[in-house]
């Protein structure tokens, strides 16, 4: 609690201790009217005082002026207790507002805290010292102590250790680094002591970025808050003069109609519409939804730019992937060997020696099925041939490695392999003995992320890439995507986005996920960019609108899960908010609802709009 | 130029008023305030001076919203 809050809570608690006396004693008159002044200057005197500040410099329409106005005059129709209670709820509600907001702020803002407090930097005799991370130059050798977190992006130049990067990612899963691993900043050190030469200065590191993108994020307004913001803006004067209205307009109809004008029961039906004409429980609740939905996503790994843009996922109808990075993993895998003789070990063996001076990356791929150090005394005579192969000669024999053109060039006679991957055709001394099938392996959670999509309400799923037909189509079959477009230079993917774009009507949104290295224009183009694995990479933070910090597909679909919680939940508060005040008005209008109700409908909207919004911080089980 | 500015405001409400009025102000090409965060993200008009525009975006706050207080 704050000292304006403490102060607060004081005043509410002696005005409403003297209430409840005052109700038990038997005065009348100006003795009554006298006593009750005490407690209605000990709740409202900065209420009194804001209103006719407020009037001074014509700011009619606050809720100072409203309260002050309301109170005012049911003290002068002689309702007292009313008058000094509509004064005292309104501080309460005000009180809890602000308590309320600053507790879930804090809340949300620890969530986000990653923010490294000091570096360590040890000094020529050994002993650490800590720093302003701010301070330390790039190049300079941090050290980095079990518990604590990573402050700056570098390179480990001495020790190993495991790291927990769940702040970062929202991943538990735990990392293991060793010398020479570039490290990233936000990750939390958990096992061994590490000293790390930084690559960059504390503003430019991952953390700083992050801690940036998210801060002001909130400040990017959707478009339920800029609706609520023009909402307020008319509907606080158009309640104002209503009840302007319903004190004038009726007493006197009725006084030419000749009955009796009834001048107090107007004017007190009146006030009961000043005091339902503050927007509070809206304009806080959202802002408040949103903030904490994107503090929620932001711990469960999501970082969302803007409330614009979670408002936007929401309404996700389409969404377009990259396929290599996004879908499989980017890394060539050995995946299918077959021997002539069944020993797929020893046909491994020698196309990775034959392959051992050449740095595609086939030859890499060979090299880690292989799994041991290559002994390049075995090979001699290597001969590349662009466009086809290796010819090589491995312990005394001759050994061919590489595609169909190659077998059929050396006329070998080859059994030609069914399947997607790029196939490397080995033979040994002038006789085939195999293939290997390399491709792009799958990311395993990748079919789970498009059957989640499915079941959440995406219409169509679209995949983009620069592969050959065959793989594409194959890939597409497998994950159940709905349409491929292969063989697509990248200025191509931009093209059927906008195709695409087209088909669709306004209302309904456009994903596009990639790994964000190249797909910068694809990512702008789209309705929302989402970049995934981004982990130190920087474009993907500058080019999307969402990024996934680590590179599991599953999460796409989760983040839409949170942004539709989240818009669900503003539009609860909008429906129920509005809604309860309309109703309200009715019934003050019609002389059924009383002060008593108005105020309910001012401060326990407000109140449970509040609790509702905080609703969206919790995106665990979603 | 933009610059960011911590500020302390109460209400949601009171928050939007700033934002409109520091959005009126001379010098002010536009502004966000972020009652969430605590802070005022103002652009300013080219050629105009911060310390200059500031004083008067607090003023014309302070009429709006007597307790608001901007850090400058």
């Amino acid at each position: 609690m704050t000292k304006k809050q403490k102060k607060m809570l004081k005043r509410i608690i002696i005005a409403s201790v003297l209430m409840i006396v005052l109700a038990f004693l038997p005065v009348t008159g100006i003795l009554k009217f006298a006593l009750y002044m005490v407690p209605y200057l000990v709740i409202g005197h900065d209420i009194l005082r804001k209103a006719f500040l407020g009037v001074k410099n014509k700011q009619m329409f606050d809720e100072s002026f409203l309260m002050a106005v309301a109170t005012v005059g049911a003290i002068i129709l002689g309702e007292y207790t009313e008058g000094v209670a509509v004064m005292l709820f309104f501080q309460i509600g005000e009180w809890f507002q602000s308590y309320a907001v600053g507790k879930s702020r804090r809340n949300i803002s620890q969530l986000m805290d990653i923010r490294p407090d000091y570096a360590n930097i040890e000094d020529e005799n050994g002993n650490l010292e800590q720093v302003d991370p701010d301070e330390v130059a790039v190049g300079t050798v941090i050290v980095v102590q079990p518990g604590e977190k990573v402050p700056i992006d570098g390179i480990i130049i001495e020790g190993n250790s495991t790291l927990n990067t769940a702040a970062l990612t929202g991943e538990s899963l735990p990392r293991d680094v060793v010398e020479g691993d570039e490290i990233i900043s936000g990750c939390v050190n958990m096992t061994g002591l590490l000293k790390i030469k930084t690559t960059k200065e504390f503003g430019e590191s991952t953390v700083s970025k992050i801690l940036d993108l998210v801060e002001n994020a909130s400040s990017r307004k959707s478009r339920s808050e800029n609706f609520i913001s023009r909402f307020a803006y008319y509907y606080t004067p158009i309640v104002c003069y209503s009840a302007l209205a319903l004190a004038i307009i009726p007493p006197v109809v009725l006084m030419f109609m000749g009955q009796p004008a009834n001048w107090g029961n107007w004017i007190y039906r009146a006030l009961t519409f000043l005091v339902i004409s503050c927007p509070c429980a809206l304009v806080i609740s959202i802002p408040l939804s949103f903030f904490a939905g994107i503090g929620g996503a932001s711990n469960a790994g999501v970082l969302v730019k803007g409330s614009n843009y979670l408002e936007a996922l929401a309404y996700t109808k389409y969404v377009v992937f990259d396929k290599t990075g996004t879908m499989t993993q980017g890394v060539f895998e050995v995946t299918d060997v077959k021997a002539t003789d069944n020993d797929s070990d020893k046909l491994i063996e020698i196309a990775a020696l034959a392959e051992s001076y050449s740095t595609h990356p086939i030859s890499k791929s060979l090299q880690k099925a292989y799994g041991k150090e290559i002994d390049k005394n075995r090979v001699s005579d290597v001969q590349e041939i662009g466009g086809h192969g290796v010819v090589a000669v491995v312990d005394g024999v001759t050994v061919l490695a590489g595609n169909d053109k190659l077998m059929e060039k050396y006329d070998i006679g080859y059994d030609k392999a069914e399947g997607t991957g790029t196939v490397v055709y080995v033979a040994a001394g002038n006789k085939f003995a195999g293939h290997i099938m390399i491709s792009d392996v799958m990311k395993p959670t990748a079919k789970q992320a498009i059957s989640d999509l499915k079941k959440i309400g995406v219409k169509k799923t679209v995949m983009l890439t620069g592969d050959s037909k065959a793989v594409a189509d194959s890939v597409a079959a497998d994950l159940k995507i709905d349409q491929v477009y292969s063989q697509l230079l990248p200025g191509d993917k931009v093209d059927k986005v906008e195709e695409l774009i087209g088909q669709k009507n306004e209302k309904e949104k456009l994903v596009f996920v990639g790994d964000g290295i190249n797909d910068a224009p694809v990512l702008s183009r789209a309705d929302i960019g989402i970049a995934m694995g981004a982990m130190g990479s920087d474009a993907a933070i500058e080019a999307a609108d969402v990024v996934l910090m680590d590179d599991d597909p599953v999460k796409i679909a989760k983040a839409i899960r949170i942004a539709k919680k989240c818009v669900g939940i503003v539009y609860q508060n909008i429906y129920f908010a509005i809604g309860v005040k309309v109703l309200c008005l009715i019934l003050g209008a019609v002389g059924i609802a009383n002060m008593w109700l108005a105020i309910f409908s001012d401060v326990g909207v407000m109140v449970l709009a509040v609790l509702n919004a905080i609703r969206a911080l919790n995106v665990k089980n979603l | 130029m933009k610059k960011t500015y911590k500020i302390e405001v109460d209400c949601a409400n009171c928050a939007r008023k700033m934002e409109n009025t520091t959005n009126a102000t001379e010098g002010v090409k536009s502004a966000v305030v972020n009652f969430m965060t605590q802070k005022m993200e103002v652009e300013f008009e080219e050629g105009a001076d911060p310390k200059a525009v500031m004083p008067v975006v607090l003023e014309n706050c302070k009429k709006v919203e007597d307790d608001c207080e901007i850090y400058f």
